[in-house]
Order: C-alpha cells, then sequence, then structure tokens
C-alpha cells in the first residue's frame, strides 16, 4: 500500500488511516537504523532535496539521515529569505529546483503556507518540514509514534501541549493528529500565547499549568521563543518561567506513568527544568529516534516504488 | 451626432424613475427622456436620419452611469501595476462611467501639479471621468497636512490617506475641520495599526488553523469609533471607507441614529467571501481589511439593507503577478474589482437584499451625492453618462480575459448573472457587447 497524495502539507488532510499506514511503516523502518550496515536499497536512483528557508540542523539532518538510509541522494540546499527580495527567492528556487528533475522536495519555510505554493508550482511531491505557525506534519507524526510505542495507543489518553501555542506548528499538526487518533488534547499557555478560537479545533484551554497537566498521561512542552519577548507577548522570561516551567514538583500532579516530550531544542531551565528533561519521564531522545523512522516512512510511501 | 436609446427599462433613483423609456442623447447631454421619442419628433426635426443612431435596449435595464469612488489606478508610478488608461478600460468594462481615484501613487496625490497629471491624463483617454482625491497628508505620511484648498481648486473631490490610517487623532480632527469647510468629505481608511501589525488575515478560528498572523476585527472598529467621536464634534463631512466587520456596521448605524452625517461604504469582497476562502492561501484573497466571518457578511449585508451602508465601491486594487505570486504573509494587499463589481453586487438584488432601485442608489446616485459630483441621475440636461445592463446574462470571470493589469481577481472561474453591456459616458460608447 502507498499514499495516493502527491503531498505531506499538513495532517489535517491525512487521514486516520493514513497516519496508521505511516505509523506501522516507520515501526518496520526502526530495525534498518540499528543494523550494522543501515541502509536499504529502496531509494536507489531517487533524489531527495532538502530545501530549509530556515535554519534547522536537527530537522534536516533527521530528513537526511532518513534520505540515506534508503539509498536516495540527498541534497540541502539552505536558502535565506532575508538576503533576497521576500518571495522572489522561493518562485525562483523551486523552478530552478524542478528543472533538475529531483523526486521529492522537503521544505522549511518561516511564511506559512510557503510549502502549498511551492506544491502548486511544481510537479514533484512536497514534504512540509515545518512553514511559520502553520504546521509540522512529521514533527507530529514522530510524537504519534512515539506515544503509540510507549503506551500501546493513542485513543483515550490525555495528552497535554504546554506553551506558546499561538505561534507553534507543532501544537497545530498534533492537535490534528491527536484528537483524529482519538487522543483528548488540553492546550496551556499564557492568555496572550493561545491563538482565539482554538476551542474550536477540538481542545480544552487552560492558563494554569497545574490544572493542565492533572491527571494527564503525556505532557509535550514547547520550546519557547524569545524574540517574542521582544514584540511584547509576554512580560519576561522569568515571569513565564516561574509559572509555566514544568518541574519535579509540578510534574507530580499528571498521571504516575507520564510521558514527558519536546520537540527541541530545549531551553533548559526555561519550559523545562534540567532533571525532568533528563529524567525517567522523558522520551525526549526517542522521539529523536523516531523522527527518522517517520521521515523514512514518508519518503517511502511518498516516492519509492514509482518508475 | 444624436443617440437614441429604445425601450429600455430606465431606472433613475434619483426621481423614482423605474419604467420602458426612450433617452434621447446629443452633444454629450441627455436631451430628453419620455415614453416613445421619436425619429422625427421635435427633437430631430432640423437633423437628418443619418445624424442619429438608434439602439434597441428591449429587455435591458438602462441607469445612471456608474460610479465607482474608491479605485486606485496606480498612476503615475505603479505603472506596471496599472495606468490611468488600463484602469478606465476596466472601468468601463464593469460599466462605471466615473471613478475617483486613491492617492497612493508615487509620487503620493498630494500636491496640484500629481492631482493635475491625473486629470489630464484621464482627459486624453476620455473613458470615464476620473475623480482625484487627494491625500490628507504629505506622502500619506500622516505628520504635514496637504493644501486642501488648492487641491480642490486643482480637481480633487476628496481627501484620504487610503492605505494607511490618520494615527495622529489632532491632525485628523484639523483634516475634518478643514476639509468640511470646503464642503469635502474625508475618506477615512480606519486601522490601528498597533492591533493590526503584521498580521495577513482577518484574526479568528481560521487564522488559528492557517497558523498565519490576524487582524482583529477592533483593529477596523477602534478607529471607526475614534472618527465618529471626531466627525461628531466637529460636525465634520466623514465617509468610512470599506466597512468590513459586524462592529464596525453597528458603530456607523448608531452614530446615523445620533443624526450624524457621515457616509460609509462597503466593497463586493466583504458581502462575497469569507475568510475560509483563504484556506488554500491563495493571495488573491489577501485584502485590507481582510475577508472576515460569515457573521460579518450578515451585518454588511444588513447594512446595506438598512443604509448605514450607503455606496458600494470596488477598492480596486490591482497587482502585479510579482506582487502576489510569493509566500501569503509577503504578498500585496488587494484585490481587483471594477469588473467584477457590478455582477457581484447584483447578487444582492437576486438574494432580495437590495431592490434594483436600492443597488443604483449604492452604485451611483448617493457616491455622486457625497463626493458632489453632477452625476448619478438620468434627468434632461444631465451629462450623458448611461450604463446598460442585461440582468440575465451569464458570464465567467476569467483573469485572462481582465482588461485590467492587474489579474488578482478570487472569483477567476466564478459564473456570475447581470452584466454591463453598453457603457456610454458623455455622449459616446466607450464599451459594448450587444447583441
Ligand atoms: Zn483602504
Amino acid at each position: 500500500m502507498k499514499l495516493t497524495k502527491k503531498d505531506i502539507l499538513g495532517i489535517k488532510d491525512i487521514s486516520v488511516e493514513e497516519i496508521k499506514l505511516i505509523l506501522d511503516t516507520a515501526e518496520s523502518f526502526i530495525e534498518v537504523s540499528t543494523r550494522e550496515i543501515k541502509k536499504v536499497p529502496t531509494l536507489r536512483g531517487k533524489t531527495i532535496i532538502n530545501l530549509f528557508f530556515e535554519a534547522s540542523t536537527r530537522t534536516r539532518t533527521s530528513f537526511e539521515i532518513a534520505g540515506k538510509r534508503l539509498s536516495a541522494d540527498t541534497i540541502n540546499i539552505s536558502a535565506s529569505t532575508s538576503s533576497v527580495v521576500k518571495g522572489e527567492t522561493l518562485i525562483d528556487t523551486a523552478r530552478n529546483i524542478e528543472a533538475m528533475n529531483p523526486d521529492a522536495i522537503v521544505i522549511r519555510h518561516s511564511a506559512a503556507g510557503a510549502p502549498h505554493l511551492l506544491a502548486r508550482m511544481v510537479k514533484q511531491s512536497i514534504i512540509n518540514a515545518g512553514d511559520g505557525a502553520h504546521e509540522h506534519p512529521t514533527q507530529a507524526l514522530l510524537d504519534m509514534m512515539t506515544i503509540r510505542e510507549k503506551k500501546g495507543r493513542i485513543a483515550g489518553l490525555a495528552v497535554a501541549i504546554v506553551g506558546d501555542i499561538a505561534h507553534s506548528r507543532v501544537a497545530r499538526s498534533n492537535i490534528y493528529g491527536l484528537t483524529k487518533m482519538g487522543a483528548r488534547v488540553i492546550v496551556a499557555g499564557p492568555a496572550m500565547m493561545i491563538p482565539r478560537d482554538i476551542e474550536r479545533m477540538g481542545v480544552s484551554v487552560y492558563h494554569k499549568l497545574e490544572d493542565a497537566i492533572k491527571d494527564v498521561d503525556i505532557i509535550m512542552m514547547l520550546r519557547i521563543q524569545m524574540e517574542r519577548q521582544q514584540q511584547k507577548i509576554f512580560p519576561s522570561l522569568r515571569e513565564y518561567s516561574n509559572y509555566f516551567c514544568l518541574n519535579r514538583n509540578n510534574i507530580t500532579l499528571a498521571k504516575d506513568d507520564v510521558l514527558v516530550m519536546h520537540p527541541g531544542p530545549i531551553n533548559r531551565g526555561i519550559e523545562i527544568s534540567p532533571d525532568i528533561a533528563d529524567g525517567p519521564y522523558s522520551v525526549i531522545l526517542d522521539q529523536v529516534t523516531n523522527g527518522v523512522a517517520v521521515r523514512m516512512a514518508l519518503l517511502y510511501l511518498l516516492i519509492g516504488g514509482k518508475s | 451626432m444624436k443617440l437614441l436609446l429604445k425601450g429600455g427599462r430606465v431606472i433613475d433613483p434619483s426621481q423614482d424613475l423605474d419604467a420602458k423609456m426612450d433617452i434621447l442623447i446629443a452633444h454629450g447631454k441627455i436631451l430628453e427622456v419620455g415614453r416613445k421619442i421619436h425619429k422625427h419628433g421635435a427633437n430631430f426635426r432640423k437633423q437628418t436620419e443619418t445624424d442619429i443612431t438608434v439602439i434597441n435596449l428591449g429587455g435591458m435595464v438602462v441607469v445612471p452611469g456608474l460610479i465607482d469612488m474608491h479605485t486606485h489606478l496606480r498612476e503615475p508610478g505603479f505603472e506596471y501595476r496599472e495606468t490611468i488608461r488600463t484602469g478606465s478600460e476596466a472601468a468601463s468594462f464593469g460599466g462605471f462611467t466615473s471613478v475617483a481615484c486613491m492617492p497612493n501613487t508615487m509620487p503620493a496625490n498630494d500636491n496640484r501639479s500629481v492631482t493635475e497629471y491625473i486629470v489630464r491624463k484621464a482627459a486624453a483617454c476620455n473613458i470615464v471621468n476620473v475623480y482625484p482625491i487627494a491625500s490628507i497628508t504629505m506622502g500619506s505620511e500622516g505628520n504635514v497636512m496637504t493644501e486642501f484648498r488648492d487641491l480642490r481648486d486643482a480637481g480633487a473631490v476628496a481627501f484620504s490617506d487610503d492605505g494607511k490610517p490618520v494615527n495622529n487623532s489632532a491632525l485628523m480632527r484639523r483634516a475634518l475641520e478643514y476639509a468640511s469647510s470646503l464642503g469635502l468629505p474625508i475618506i477615512s481608511h480606519c486601522e490601528d495599526l498597533s492591533l493590526s501589525a503584521g498580521g495577513s488575515m482577518n484574526e479568528g478560528f481560521v487564522s488559528t488553523e492557517l497558523g498565519l498572523q490576524g487582524i482583529p476585527a477592533i483593529a477596523e472598529e477602534a478607529f471607526i469609533a475614534r472618527d465618529i467621536i471626531i466627525a461628531e464634534y466637529t460636525g465634520a463631512l466623514l465617509h468610512i471607507a470599506h466597512v468590513s466587520t459586524a462592529g464596525a456596521v453597528r458603530l456607523i448605524r448608531t452614530a446615523k441614529e445620533r443624526g450624524l452625517k457621515i457616509t460609509a461604504e462597503t466593497a463586493p469582497h466583504y458581502f462575497t467571501l469569507t475568510e475560509d476562502a483563504l484556506r488554500e492561501y491563495d493571495t488573491c484573497t489577501k485584502v485590507n481589511p481582510p475577508l472576515r466571518t460569515a457573521e460579518d457578511v450578515k451585518a454588511i449585508k444588513e447594512g446595506l439593507k438598512d443604509g448605514t451602508i450607503d455606496a458600494i465601491a470596488s477598492d480596486h486594487a490591482p497587482h502585479a503577478p510579482t506582487d502576489k505570486e510569493v509566500e501569503f504573509e509577503y504578498a500585496a494587499f488587494g484585490i481587483t474589482g471594477l469588473e467584477t463589481s457590478l455582477s457581484l453586487s447584483l447578487r444582492l438584488v437576486e438574494e432580495s437584499i437590495l431592490t434594483l432601485n436600492q443597488l443604483i442608489l449604492k452604485m451611483s446616485t448617493i457616491p455622486a451625492r457625497i463626493l458632489n459630483l453632477p452625476k448619478g441621475n438620468l434627468r434632461a440636461g444631465a451629462d450623458a453618462d448611461i450604463t446598460v445592463l442585461d440582468l440575465n446574462k451569464k458570464w465567467t470571470v476569467d483573469r485572462a480575459m481582465l482588461r485590467s493589469k492587474g489579474k488578482n481577481t478570487p472569483f477567476h472561474q466564478w459564473t456570475l448573472k447581470g452584466k454591463p453591456v453598453l457603457t456610454i459616458m458623455g455622449g459616446g460608447i466607450k464599451y459594448q457587447e450587444l447583441p
């Protein structure tokens, strides 16, 4: 079975069956990464371009490793959105890349909807590796894979997502994915970081960390972006971490077997205390491992087996 | 040469006329409006028959030439987006015989020479009447007031810093007082920039889902409230541009109930589309103020129906592909509108929100009144600016076929019913597609 869609732009457009297919496929790829020769010939002769308009070493590396373990040729292009006249970069780069005839383009961009623009312009498969505050589908998939691996299921679990929800693509993709898979999703953060009408996405909203994480199975802490303070969105990092840092005291409110997740990179001591990040509840490194497997699965399902 | 328009249904709200009538035109003026004007009647005695063109308009609707009181013609300075000529051609295709053009050109229309340039250029094109709106402040920068009187004498019909608000309330007050003393309105683009900064669509559920920064309704409403308060205090002539929210309609309605002489306009996209149109990140749906919610659309329609909103204006904002074929948040704001404005507005008649008579009021008679133009009626002696509509003609909007240089329409491939088929300005036929 293969994915029938051309692009993966967001979890919103992916069905439950497709999510299950991707996660099942990813699980079967876990084994490849544990071999001594970590390579299968599945995508030999295929070319994947990682087009990153926004710096992200970990996501880019994860996609690159995923491609390479499937024997695809992966090429990284880092473009800056600030150096050239905005927008021209994307359209010009896209046409140039299309002319080189790759099989898939992985795009990371600071502007929401940039992958959609690219998908309209080129015939190749587009994978969204994060667009502005919109979606980050592979992150949500690896998060769901990690939850399923640790808990055996997603349906029926209570998941709290904590932080700057308004600016988080990770939050949006996880809300779509987790609610589709039957989890109960709670979002929490200071009022300024909760976007308008988010309840209509099927989540409940809290403004107190303690209320949000009470009896939950999973806590996802989001990275706080330092520049938001300059944008007058919150008073200070001190104020934020005083009330929204996950630590050994407040974590006791959650279920005893709670999992702590974080999309990284972590601001230690700001949204999560070091002992929690490195402690027994943390599955942060499993997330990274599963990230490679999920990206292998997506690449395989999108462009594998096509002639 | 004389023109005889025979057998059409003539609607002129200014004289409560809705009847099958003939209209005789000569020397750029309406000579006579009457039942069965005979080719050999009194007005023809000294003419030879070859001097008279008779156009049979059976089944057509004949109305005063439409007036678009909010157009961006982009010239001088942004000729790659639109010129006075291409904008005039688009207007004429859309049934307009007059347009009032906004001053956010390069240079801005903030001095007599630019106003005169626009007037001269438009006259040379001779397709529609073009009435320049001058800027309130130099360069529309919100600091120094322009020379209102000199600009009026050069041909400006109103003042506006459209595209931007006048942030400084004291300056806005002085501008309203001064313009009003000259008998001219201030057309206010109401937007609290501190609330809208960085936004590219309406703030709400859809912006939350799309991850785009929102422009909240309160950004528009806060400044409408401010301007109403200043207008009430000064008794000045205030016209609110492009009303898009339910809250704005409410504010204007209660102000009018208190007896204020403010006026307001909305644009067809605000009663035709909602923020849901943005879901595919189509930059042709990016406009300022942004497309709002279904409740806002409902309120705009109610405002049109009860007279809270006086006029429909296109806010024609043509852009080049380079302005729009970019990431959504980098794309320019604006919708090209002259060619679809009437057909979209006719849907209000179809939905029984407005009568045809009320629609013509809002697209011709009232805009003429607000801008003090000797237009918007079909009385004998008036300028022969006449639009003929075929209410049953179906047509499909095709971006490639637009006369405007701006192809940025969200209505591409929409099939619309009702269309201008003959546009007469100053007694001359400027556009026609009669069967
Ligand atoms: Zn405006």
